[in-house]
C-alpha cells in the first residue's frame, strides 16, 4: 500500500487488470518474440507516464494543456541532439538529460506564471501558440534538429542490439535492446508511482480543491497560481522525461514522433478512456489505445476473411483493414459514451451516499 | 472594545451594475455582527468584497489595523479571516477528514478542538472518511462552517448559514454560533431568518440597494417591531 501512496486501485477488477497489465509488459521479452510486441509495449510504458502526467493537469486541476507534447518533444529532441552532436555516449545522454529537463521546467514555469492567474481558456489559448511556434522552430531550425527528417542516432554500447549480455534466458537473448525496454518499464514505473504520491499529498488535496472551485481554495489561504504552476512544471518534467525514453526507444526524435498535435490529441482521448483524475487511467487508457493503433488493423483483417469465408453478406466490406480508422473512432465514441468517467471511473462504480 | 474590521465607503462594481455604493460599518472584536437585509441588498457582496473575491472600485477596508482592500484573497485569509460562502461551500470530491486537512493548511489539526467541533456536529465524526459530495445539505453546511472553525480565525464571516435547512438543523447551528461566540470569536453574519439572527447577534446592520440604512444593538431591534417592519418588512414592500 506505501507504494502506491495509500491510494489502491479500490475495485477488484480495476486491480485484476492493472496487474494483468504490468505482468505482460515485465515478461512481453519472453513470451512475445520480435520486434512490434516489444515496440507496443514501449510505447504503453512511454505513453502511460506522459498520460499520467497529463492527467495530473487535466485530472487534478482541470487545467487544458496543449503543450503538453512540446515537453515530450523538448525531452525527445534534447536527448537525440545531445547523442547526435557528441556521439554515443553516457555523457550526452546526461547532457541531454540535464538541458532537456531544466528547459521544460523553465518554458512550464514561465508559462504557467503568465497564464495562470486568468482564464482557464486563456491558458489553453496561450499552450496553443506555444506549442504552435516550437513546432515550427523544430520545423525550421534543421542545422539544430534535423527539420523535418529530425535526428537520428546511436545509443551508447550498452544499449545496442548487439551487445548481448546473456546468449540464452528462457530462449531469449538478452541484449542492449532488452536493457533498454527494461530501463523504460522501470522508468515509466516509477513516475507513475511518483505521480500517484504527489496528488495523494497535502500538495495534490489542494489541487483536487482548485480543480472544484479556485475562488472557495484562495478564500482558504491558498495561493492557487503558485499551485497550478507548480503542478504544469512537475507534469512537464515527467512528460519530458518520457520523451527522453522515446528518443532512446526510437533511436530518433522528429516531429511526427514528438511533437505533432496528434500525439497530443491521443494523450487526450487516452486520459478520458481510462478516467481523468485517476493516474491508473493512464495505464488502462495507454493500453487500449496502443493496443487498438497497432492490432484492430490485423484483427479486423482476420475479421473480414473470416465473414467472407462463412458467406456473410456486408460484414468482410464493413470490416475491412482498411476501415479500422472508422471503428476505432467508433470505438472511442462509444468508450466515452457508455463510460463517461473512464474506465477506472467505471470499474470504481459511483460513490455511496453517506447516509 | 476596539474594532476589528472597519469597512469605509467601499464601493463594488461587478460588470456595469454598482452593487456597493458606499458602506460604512465597522465588526467590534469578540462581538458577533448581524448583516441583515432583503435578497439582492448587496450581503454576499459585502463579504465577498472584503474576501477580494470581488474587488473593491473605492473606498477603504481595514482588518486589526491594516488596509487590505488592495490584497489578494489568499493574503486577507492568511491574516486570520474564515469566510464560509453561502450554497454549502464544500470540496465535493474530498473526504470530510481532506476537507478539514485543507482548511488547517500546513498545520497539524489540534484533536481537542476537532474533538470541539464533534460535539456540535457528530455527523462529521461519523462521515470522517465518507466523501463530502455524499453528504446531505445540513451535514455538508455543518463541514462548511467545521472547515471555518477548525484552526482558531480571528474573524469570520458567515454567509447564510441556514438557507435551506431543516429546523432540527438550524438548532444546531444556533448552539455552535452560540459556542464559537463564547470562545470569543469575532463573526460577521449575514442571515435572512430574523428570529435566528436575534438569538445569535449583539449588535445588527441592516443594508438596502448597497449602503447600510441601519445600526444598532440587536436586542434594540428584536423588541421594537414597528422598526423591524420598517426596515425589513418595508424595505420588501418597496421593492416588490
Amino acid at each position: 500500500m506505501m507504494i502506491l501512496s495509500g491510494d489502491p486501485p479500490r475495485s477488484r477488477a480495476l486491480s485484476l487488470i492493472l496487474i494483468a497489465i504490468v505482468v505482460v509488459l515485465a515478461i512481453t521479452p519472453f513470451v512475445f518474440p520480435g520486434a512490434k510486441p516489444l515496440n507496443v509495449a514501449a510505447k504503453i510504458c512511454i505513453f502511460a507516464a506522459l498520460v499520467a502526467s497529463y492527467d495530473l493537469l487535466l485530472g487534478y486541476t482541470g487545467t487544458v494543456s496543449f503543450a503538453h507534447t512540446m515537453f515530450y518533444g523538448i525531452g525527445s529532441y534534447a536527448v537525440a541532439i545531445a547523442l547526435y552532436g557528441m556521439g554515443p555516449s553516457w555523457a550526452a545522454v546526461a547532457t541531454g538529460i540535464v538541458i532537456g529537463l531544466p528547459l521544460a521546467a523553465l518554458l512550464a514555469l514561465g508559462i504557467g506564471l503568465f497564464s495562470l492567474r486568468v482564464e482557464a481558456i486563456f491558458f489553453a489559448m496561450i499552450t496553443l501558440a506555444v506549442a504552435s511556434a516550437f513546432l515550427v522552430l523544430a520545423s525550421q531550425l534543421s542545422w539544430l534538429t534535423g527539420g523535418e527528417d529530425g535526428r537520428s542516432f546511436s545509443l551508447p554500447e550498452l544499449l545496442r542490439p548487439g551487445t548481448v549480455f546473456i546468449k540464452d534466458l528462457f530462449g531469449v537473448r538478452i541484449n542492449g535492446r532488452i536493457l533498454t525496454y527494461y530501463i523504460i518499464l522501470v522508468g515509466c514505473a516509477a513516475m507513475i508511482l511518483g505521480l500517484l504520491r504527489v496528488v495523494n499529498s497535502p500538495f495534490g488535496r489542494v489541487l483536487q480543491a482548485v480543480r472544484e472551485n479556485r475562488f472557495r481554495a484562495e478564500a482558504l489561504g491558498y495561493r492557487t497560481v503558485f499551485h497550478l504552476t507548480y503542478a504544469n512544471v512537475l507534469a512537464a518534467l515527467v512528460a519530458a522525461s518520457a520523451g527522453v525514453l522515446n528518443a532512446m526507444w526510437l533511436r530518433y526524435a522528429g516531429p511526427d514522433t514528438s511533437l505533432s498535435f496528434s500525439i497530443m490529441l491521443d494523450i487526450l482521448l487516452m486520459v478520458v478512456i481510462g478516467g481523468m483524475g485517476t493516474i491508473y487511467g493512464a495505464i488502462i487508457g495507454a493500453t487500449i489505445f496502443i493496443l487498438a493503433q497497432n492490432y484492430l488493423q490485423a484483427l479486423m483483417g482476420a475479421a473480414s476473411n473470416a465473414a467472407a469465408e462463412a458467406g456473410l453478406p456486408l460484414l468482410p466490406g464493413l470490416l475491412h483493414p482498411d476501415r479500422w480508422l472508422l471503428w476505432l473512432g467508433l470505438l472511442f465514441v462509444a468508450s466515452v459514451y457508455f463510460f463517461p468517467t473512464g474506465v477506472v471511473g467505471r470499474l470504481r462504480g459511483a460513490p455511496k451516499p453517506a447516509e | 472594545m476596539t474594532d476589528l474590521l472597519t469597512l469605509e465607503g467601499v464601493h463594488t462594481n461587478i460588470g456595469r451594475y454598482h452593487i456597493l455604493q458606499g458602506v460604512d460599518f465597522v465588526v467590534p472584536e469578540g462581538k458577533t455582527t448581524m448583516l441583515l437585509g432583503r435578497n439582492g441588498a448587496g450581503k454576499t457582496t459585502t463579504l465577498r468584497t472584503i474576501m477580494a473575491l470581488w474587488p473593491a472600485s473605492q473606498g477603504q477596508i481595514a482588518f486589526a489595523g491594516r488596509r487590505i482592500e488592495a490584497m489578494a484573497t489568499p493574503d486577507i485569509a492568511r491574516l486570520g479571516i474564515g469566510y464560509v460562502p453561502e450554497s454549502m461551500a464544500v470540496f465535493s470530491d474530498l473526504t470530510v477528514k481532506e476537507n478539514l486537512i485543507l482548511a488547517a493548511r500546513e498545520q497539524a489539526m489540534d484533536t481537542a478542538r476537532l474533538d470541539w467541533i464533534f460535539g456540535f456536529f457528530p455527523a462529521l465524526r461519523k462521515f470522517w472518511l465518507s466523501r463530502a459530495g455524499s453528504l446531505s445539505g445540513g451535514q455538508k453546511q455543518m463541514l462548511s462552517i467545521a472547515r471555518a472553525i477548525v484552526e482558531p480565525r480571528k474573524l469570520l464571516l458567515i454567509d447564510e448559514p441556514t438557507k435551506g435547512l431543516a429546523p432540527a438543523i438550524i438548532g444546531s447551528l444556533i448552539e455552535c454560533f452560540a459556542e464559537i461566540k463564547r470562545s470569543g470569536a469575532t463573526i460577521l453574519l449575514v442571515e435572512q431568518n430574523f428570529h435566528v439572527a436575534q438569538q445569535i447577534g449583539d449588535s445588527v446592520l441592516v443594508m438596502d440597494n448597497g449602503m447600510i440604512v441601519h445600526r444598532g444593538d440587536m436586542a434594540e431591534l428584536a423588541s421594537d417591531i414597528p422598526l423591524q417592519e420598517r426596515l425589513l418588512g418595508l424595505s420588501l414592500e418597496a421593492h416588490q
